[in-house]
């Protein structure tokens, strides 16, 4: 059920979105089913 | 904690949420791991645009306690960069929406901080430890304002 959050697998790419929209980072290391 | 409509709502409003898989990304696992010394699952982390790492929630938490944790992440980032009413003003949503949870009395100390910080008056130091005296009066935060009382 996770696909109600729209992750991003692309870690610089959302740096580059956290500063251009002033948000934090939620960075989840996981071992959950994908 | 994430297939809750409410947690994922607010995750996609106010964070920018980035997955690293242990096995679909074992390169990035690794690489982001040993970055932010994350060598368990779940771990979780608030991290400022730096990126620099504001909060750490390290294993299973349930839903309310979980919540508690993200809203606290995004107060200490807006701490961090110093923008103090906004902390403020997050700190007191954590203790208004989940006055039960283990993050409530950091919440509580730090909208006082946060206080503080915007207005330099040191009277909000002593009000802090006053706050501590009718809520959450036996946490570790209670012992740490009690240095203002």
């Amino acid at each position: 059920m996770s696909e109600l959050i729209n992750w991003s697998h692309d870690f610089n790419r959302a740096v580059e979105t956290a500063k251009s929209e002033g948000k934090p980072i939620l960075l989840d290391f996981s071992a959950a089913p994908m | 904690m994430y297939s809750q409509p409410d947690v994922a709502k607010f995750i996609s409003d106010r964070f920018v949420p980035v997955r690293v898989h242990v096995k679909e990304d074992a390169a990035e696992f690794q690489r982001l791991g040993g970055l932010f010394d994350a060598q368990w699952t779940p771990t979780t982390l608030v991290l400022d645009t730096g990126p620099k790492e504001r909060h750490r929630v390290e294993g299973f938490l349930p839903k309310d306690d979980f919540a508690s944790q993200l809203e606290l992440g995004l107060a200490k980032a807006a701490f961090s960069a110093g923008r103090f009413d906004e902390a403020e003003r997050v700190f007191e949503d954590v203790l208004r929406k989940y006055p039960q949870s283990d993050a409530a009395p950091e919440a509580q100390y730090w909208a006082g901080v946060s206080r503080y910080k915007s207005s330099n008056d040191p009277k909000h130091l002593s009000a802090i430890t006053e706050r501590f005296r009718t809520a959450y009066a036996d946490s570790t935060w209670a012992k740490k304002a009690s240095v203002w009382g």
